[in-house]
């Protein structure tokens, strides 16, 4: 296979606290982010932040690859040098072949304009030749489902129809090289499906594919190899299944971090040291069979006595989408602390929600007052294993899966035989 | 069998490298050609938006000219006093001054602002961003001809009641050429203004009374003659519009022709130009990061 991208040592720093500048929205987050802790000095310090060092990779012709990593780890700056929207600070990268990025769905898309004029805006600014947006208009609008609405101003379309067209145009781009940002992340849940679905047909007709996404599911399914990137620089690459593993686990020793410098807070009265998720019968679990319940165990570190606290924790999809909360207030268990190490339970017998990633975040309260919480503490799978209560679950299903009881009665009006 | 095709189509393919910006900076001029079809659409887009959702739309291109002749022509002839060259009516002398003005404050203003009020294409996808004053400079063009309107129904109406002598010849083929003219003056100092106002955005606020100033030292309500101070007549051969307005009248309306001075701000607006191409190319690498 011969190779499409070679990425070679790249590097992109960002100046900050320099006096020219100081306008746009990256530049200001960043310059506050990390002069923060220097501001005590006299003179603002000009401190180089690498938003990404010494990358390296290659990726052949055809091969798709996932881009994971947490936040701030250089995901985009990755892809912006790519698409060479900003040039390198060091390093150097070949791409060979006419590169599409899509790093936002609808760039340059006006309000003003009808959804036939920002079909030709929008698709110019993507790099397609007019004629080739003319061949494809049909199509396009075809997969926008917007017929009707061509001629009018988008500023008047339901945000599900602006997406869906802005997503059109954009999946109607044929490059040799296609790189997307995070723009499943947008749309109902059909929508997106229908944008994995578009994804992976482009796969297959043999383009090569980076794609940045927070959504392991989609990652897994899309692609074969997954660059894990951490801090600006490359952690891991290699086959996708092993990469997300170890970005899971990686997120659980985050957490055990977190737990740890939480519990070293002295002024809190009492705080969360420990969190396992464990299916019904006790064993700590990464994952548990669709329909099958869970366990959750906190180990709470009590320093003053502390009454009535709050216990709990939400269950949210890959995209942070809150789909459960469950607290002890709630189950109707009153917890009083008293000072000492406390192992609190909760069970919930079924967790009704098809297969996929989960996580859980965990908070500790009194009253108004959060004395613990962490963020995706927890990652948990629900799987499907093979011989199962439940309907295999078509993977773009609505998340609740209900328990239910069907009957059929005997016929009472049957005809004569 | 398979490798070597795709041996054949990797040669094939175009080849980018990314790689940090060494010291020599290219104009890259070629690959503006690349990107011609954005520039029409991006030039699309201003024109179709600027008037939409205004009741009078289009309209508009034509009033400014008009409300703006009136008052001028009322405040510099009727109050001021002033007389325009060969005896021509103040109206018909203002407004063959005042397109070329328009066209060239109102290329200047977008161009200015363009990069910053597109900062979310700049900041997403790669582009010669040479573009973007392009499309506003062209943008204005397309008001400027819409506005042509107002002269093609004004010089024969002033023609017909005998208040001017008109002299269809050659120098009315030379106007393209000082349209021309406007549009490279606004853009040269488009350029500087509009990469400055990336990392300064006290240039937007410059504007405004930049292009304000600008038309009281041109000869847009009176005529260049009333200017006979060593200083005026030197501002006069630095500014390009002099000779723009000169050469509009001229052609229009059979008055001198540009003099020589002319030459001196047609320097002055190429060392704009190259200068400002240069610099544009030079701070472009940093918009995305800094806009």
């Amino acid at each position: 296979m011969s190779t499409a991208i070679c990425v070679d040592n790249l590097g992109k720093r960002y100046r900050l606290g320099t006096p020219t500048g100081g306008y746009g929205s990256l530049r200001e987050s960043l310059t506050n982010a990390v002069t923060a802790p220097f501001r005590r000095g006299a003179c603002p310090v000009a401190a180089p932040f690498w938003a990404l060092r010494g990358v390296s990779f290659d990726v052949a012709h055809g091969e798709v690859v996932g881009i994971i990593g947490r936040n701030g780890a250089g995901k985009s700056t990755l892809l912006k040098l790519l698409s060479r929207i900003t040039d390198p600070s060091e390093g150097r990268a070949e791409i060979h072949g006419r590169v599409g990025s899509l790093l936002e769905v609808g760039t340059g898309f006006h309000a003003e304009l009808t959804g036939r004029e920002n079909i030709y805006l929008n698709g110019a600014i993507l790099g397609m030749r007019r004629t080739e947006i003319a061949r494809k208009f049909d199509e396009i609008v075809a997969f926008a489902e917007v017929e009707a609405f061509l001629d009018t101003p988008v500023k008047r379309y339901s945000s599900g129809m602006y997406m869906r067209l802005a997503f059109a145009v954009a999946a109607h781009l044929e490059p040799d090289i296609l790189v997307v940002d995070e723009v499943l992340a947008v749309g109902d849940a059909a929508f997106q499906q229908k944008c994995l679905g578009k994804m992976g047909a482009v796969a297959e007709q043999g383009r090569t594919i980076l794609f940045v996404s927070h959504n392991m599911g989609a990652i897994r399914s899309l692609c074969g190899r997954t660059l894990l990137l951490s801090h600006g620089q490359v952690e891991k690459l290699g086959p996708t299944h092993d990469v997300v593993s170890h970005y899971i686990d990686t997120l659980d020793a985050r957490t055990a971090e977190i737990l740890q410098e939480n519990a070293a807070r002295a002024d809190a009265p009492a705080t969360i040291t420990g969190f396992t998720v464990c299916t019904t019968d006790g064993r700590p679990a990464l994952e548990v069979q669709a329909g099958d319940g869970m366990m959750v165990e906190y180990r709470i570190l009590c320093r003053r006595p502390v009454g009535d606290v709050s216990v709990q924790f939400t269950l949210c999809d890959q995209d942070g989408y809150p789909l459960a909360h469950c607290n002890n207030v709630m189950g109707g268990q009153t917890i009083d602390l008293t000072p000492g190490e406390h192992t609190i339970r909760c069970t919930v017998p079924e967790l009704p929600f098809r297969t996929g990633l989960y996580f859980l975040n965990i908070a500790l309260f009194k009253a108004q007052e959060q004395l613990s919480h962490v963020r995706q503490a927890v990652s948990l799978g629900i799987v499907n294993a093979a011989v199962h209560r439940h309907y295999a679950m078509p993977a773009n299903a609505p998340t609740v899966v209900l328990r239910q009881t069907w009957a059929v009665d005997a016929a009472w009006d049957a005809p004569c035989a | 069998m398979i490798s070597a095709i795709d041996e054949q189509r990797a040669t094939a393919l175009p080849v980018t490298v990314i790689a940090p910006a060494g010291g020599g900076v290219g104009l890259r001029l070629s690959e503006l050609w690349a990107y011609r079809e954005l520039l029409y659409y991006l030039t699309l887009r201003d024109v179709q938006i600027r008037y939409k959702q205004a009741f009078l739309g289009v309209a508009w291109a034509l009033l400014q000219p008009v409300l703006t002749m009136l008052v001028f022509a009322f405040l510099f002839g009727r109050v001021a006093h002033l007389a325009p060259e060969n005896g021509l009516p103040y109206n018909l002398y203002i407004l063959a001054a005042l397109l070329p003005w328009q066209l060239f404050a109102g290329a200047l203003a977008r161009s200015s602002g363009s990069l910053v009020g597109n900062a979310n294409l700049i900041t997403k996808i790669y582009f010669p961003r040479l573009i973007i004053p392009l499309a506003a400079v062209a943008a204005a063009l397309v008001d400027f001809l819409w506005s042509l309107l107002v002269l093609a129904v004004m010089l024969p109406w002033y023609a017909w009641r005998g208040a001017f002598h008109p002299s269809v010849g050659w120098p009315l083929l030379m106007l393209p050429l000082f349209v021309l003219l406007a549009l490279l003056a606004a853009l040269a100092v488009g350029l500087w203004l509009s990469a400055l106002n990336v990392q300064f955005r006290d240039v937007q606020y410059v504007v405004p009374f930049l292009v304000q100033i600008w038309l009281f030292v041109s000869p847009v309500a009176y005529a260049p003659g009333h200017i006979t101070s060593t200083l005026g007549r030197t501002l006069f051969s630095l500014n390009p519009m002099v000779g723009v307005i000169q050469g509009f009248r001229w052609a229009l309306l059979g008055t001198a022709p540009p003099d020589a001075s002319m030459a001196i701000s047609l320097a002055v607006m190429l060392v704009l130009l190259v200068s400002g191409l240069f610099y544009f190319r030079r701070m472009e690498r940093l918009f995305a990061d800094v806009v």
